[in-house]
């Protein structure tokens, strides 16, 4: 397993750079991961989003799909697509500081 | 140098290639059958191109028109007629009601893996910003209209529309 240093903080990653360790996330690293990924400012509607995703991952063991981000968490997939552009399943998942999610739908 | 002596900390964080600077790519998947089976595979991986923030584009033409047609889009069926892959005796295909309970399955396996039915695929398809286009022939032998159709389609267009819209795009016949 690779390690990488972000903000002066050395967290695990996967080989593409996803974070792997739950814990080792915190939001000042979110915030970092965000700017890494040209997404400088996060507003109240991208962090319902990341809490949303960390809480779920912690109830189901896996990152939700966008279609769950929907359904589930109630916020709506054109906002999802504004919020973090073109590939926002993606996008979420690595500011969130979990795997890509799995699923198809 | 491997990966696992990357930690130095002045080395620049390892971050993903979300292709953001790539190409445009472009996609579009031409739906012409109008059974349960074959609607899912094109909108699956319609939902995933989307995902991608690839341009996606969807064409209904013929039977594939059923899978926009506000009457019939909800009410797709599945038979195991004329399809082996089934493994079941074909002559079984044609016992009355066996088309009923066939799709009844085919549904509640869709639904196992959280899969939406087609009407709220669509919602779905549409939000994420998927082009969906009807074929005016189909339109005009089918006798629809405009307003019969599902209101993510956002036009009805000819061939050689669609011969324009799908230039430089990978094209997917379903």
């Amino acid at each position: 397993m690779a390690t990488t240093t972000i903000d002066g903080h050395e967290v695990q990653v996967d080989d593409d750079g996803f974070m792997t360790v739950y814990a080792e996330w915190n939001e000042g690293l979110g915030r970092e991961l965000a700017t890494l990924i040209g997404i400088d400012d996060l507003t109240d509607q991208h962090w319902e989003a990341i809490n949303f995703l960390r809480s779920d991952f912690s109830e189901q063991g896996e990152t939700p799909t966008l279609r769950r981000v929907n359904k589930i968490g109630g916020i709506p997939t054109k906002q999802l697509f504004g919020l973090f552009p073109k590939k926002p399943a993606k996008k979420m998942a690595y500011v969130a500081g979990l795997p890509k999610p799995h699923g198809c739908v | 140098m491997t990966t696992n002596e990357t930690t130095l900390v002045d080395a620049p964080p390892m971050v993903p290639d979300f292709g953001d600077d790539a190409a445009d790519r472009k996609i579009c998947f031409i739906c012409s059958k109008g059974t349960l089976d074959m609607a899912y595979p094109a909108l699956i991986m319609a939902n995933g191109a989307l995902g991608e923030g690839i341009e996606t584009h969807i064409f209904f033409t013929f039977w594939g028109l059923d899978m926009v047609t506000k009457k019939t889009m909800g009410n797709l069926k599945f038979t195991i007629l004329g399809n082996p892959a089934t493994h079941m005796p074909q002559t079984l295909g044609g016992i009355p009601g066996m088309t009923g309970m066939a799709t009844k399955m085919m549904k509640k396996q869709i639904a196992g893996l959280d899969v939406p039915e087609i009407p709220e695929f669509m919602e779905l398809l549409s939000d994420m910003g998927a082009h969906m286009w009807a074929c005016q022939m189909s339109i005009d032998m089918m006798d629809l209209k405009k307003e019969d159709l599902f209101d993510g389609v956002e036009d009805i267009i000819n061939v050689s529309e669609f011969m324009e819209l799908s230039e430089s795009a990978q094209v997917i016949f379903v």
